[in-house]
């Protein structure tokens, strides 16, 4: 477990050690805070941030593997996976303690946006809980975006390939569940296919919790889709960490 | 102290070590000599326990490395070939994590740090980052980083490797001091440290060990310098 701290440590404080971070949260404060108003926030006269969540994932699908693929691809690049992978930590403690620190910047960056909740409570009366829950849903979305950037990152040295590629596994994943995609795959697939296809998909799963609702359903799509890809991150670390 | 039976390595059809079997106790300093791609990296870094072995298996202080790695890299101390760090962490910042990873802490992790920056001669860089290092700092930082532990197994992959030679002497006063109470292996390709720091070689080529001996008795065996020793041997014995 000594291992795992050691590293969370480490890679948290290594964000903010570089330019790295700052970056990032500038940009994705910016068109987190901004698309919300292009929306029309002020026109539908409503007290809640769904034009906010709603605009998350897409935000997530770009944002989130430019956190990610830094993660092992870099190590991997400039060989310090061998000092790393050499001290008495073993892959698993390493993978999450690293998982685990791009997660928590992901949700500083989630508290960063705090100013928009604070300017909708002063201007009105929201649902408090669904503000709560909608959170709830994003960090988890976040982190789920993160496995699969983070499995990219360990397959490729190459951090442009790895960032590609997780963009595209993660828009697939949020798209999957767009009425649109949706429709047209009934034209050619049973509904009971279709009906698969909507619950693999992250934006069934956020909806609902945007909507104030928090069931174990959702949750646990999260938890298990985290599980998987870190643990898929994990086998091919173990592959391929030497070459 | 290390004891490794028949350990061997394949990338794809390439054989990168071929059955290599020895063993070192404390007090020696053995040296490992070979042409580039001979496998004593390979070797090395299965020992450190990064690479699985294919085949074989071997043990450090009593640790295997296939069934205990954990073990294997708490007693153990290893500079990778090109003194790996993080770049963008300062010297103390990454002493300070190596020695978190190592549960070194408070009152014991100030002494230890002391003393290693005085042992590597590292004081005046101690709140530098490691990236505005010269290449000579950098590896002295990577030994640092295997010392700090006081580890009884020392494994070094090319410790002098771009060293100028006031440092390459300095290092090789390091580990002169030190193999007494340890048992070191290092990785060089400079026949004249094999001469002043190690008192047994095993010349590897091709995966597969060709000399187990000690430099004198190379010297005495074939009349000639250790760099004809090996070139000899390292040559005639291309085709076995």
């Amino acid at each position: 477990m000594q291992g795992f701290w050691a590293v969370l440590k480490r890679e948290l404080k290594g964000y903010f050690a570089t330019p790295v971070a700052y970056v990032f949260l500038v940009i994705f404060l910016f068109f987190a805070g901004y698309l919300p108003f292009r929306d029309g926030f002020f026109e539908i006269r409503q007290a809640d941030l769904r034009l906010f969540f709603t605009n998350l994932p897409l935000l997530f699908v770009f944002m989130v593997p430019s956190a990610a693929m830094r993660l092992w691809a870099e190590e991997r690049k400039s060989g310090s996976i061998e000092l790393l992978l050499t001290l008495p930590i073993t892959v698993p403690q390493a993978v999450l303690g690293k998982f685990f620190a791009a997660w928590a910047f992901l949700g500083i960056a989630l508290l960063l946006t705090f100013p928009l909740p604070a300017v909708v409570v002063y201007l009105g009366d929201p649902d408090m809980g669904q503000i709560v829950t909608g959170y709830l849903g994003s960090f988890l979305m976040a982190g789920g975006f993160l496995a699969i950037g983070s499995f990219f990152s360990a397959l490729t040295k190459n951090q442009v390939i790895s960032f590609t590629l997780s963009v595209v596994a993660c828009a697939v994943l949020v798209f999957a569940g767009n009425p649109t995609t949706l429709n047209y795959l009934a034209e050619s697939i049973s509904p009971s296919i279709v009906g698969v296809v909507e619950t693999m998909s992250f934006q069934t799963h956020f909806e609902s919790m945007m909507r104030g609702v928090v069931e174990f359903k959702d949750v646990a799509y999260f938890g298990i889709l985290i599980a998987a890809w870190v643990y898929a991150c994990t086998l091919i670390l173990e592959e391929r960490k030497a070459n | 102290m290390i004891e490794v039976q028949n350990l061997r390595r394949c990338f794809g059809p390439v054989v990168a070590v071929d059955d290599i079997s020895f063993t070192a106790g404390k007090g020696d300093v053995l040296g490992f000599l070979g042409p580039n791609g001979a496998g004593k990296s390979t070797a090395m870094k299965m020992l450190a326990c990064f690479l699985s072995p294919d085949g074989g298996t071997a043990s450090i202080c009593g640790h295997d490395i296939i069934t205990d790695p954990v073990g294997v890299r708490r007693c153990l101390g290893y500079l990778a070939e090109n003194a790996p760090a993080y770049h963008e962490m300062t010297v103390a910042g990454f002493l300070g994590f190596v020695c978190d990873a190592r549960q070194i802490k408070g009152a014991a992790r100030k002494q230890v740090v002391e003393r290693i920056l005085s042992m590597c001669s590292i004081e005046s860089v101690y709140h530098q980052t490691i990236e505005t290092l010269s290449k000579g700092y950098r590896r002295r930082v990577g030994l640092a980083q295997a010392l700090i532990h006081d580890p009884q197994v020392l494994i070094l992959d090319e410790p002098t490797d771009g060293l100028d030679p006031n440092q390459k002497h300095e290092v090789r006063q390091l580990i002169n001091r030190m193999a007494q109470e340890k048992c070191i292996i290092i990785s060089t390709h400079i026949l004249e440290e094999v001469e002043q720091v190690c008192n047994r070689t095993i010349i590897i080529a091709r995966g597969k060990i060709l000399v187990d001996s000690t430099p004198a008795k190379l010297s005495e065996e074939h009349g000639c310098s250790l760099n004809e020793v090996f070139r000899k041997i390292t040559t005639t014995r291309k085709s076995a």
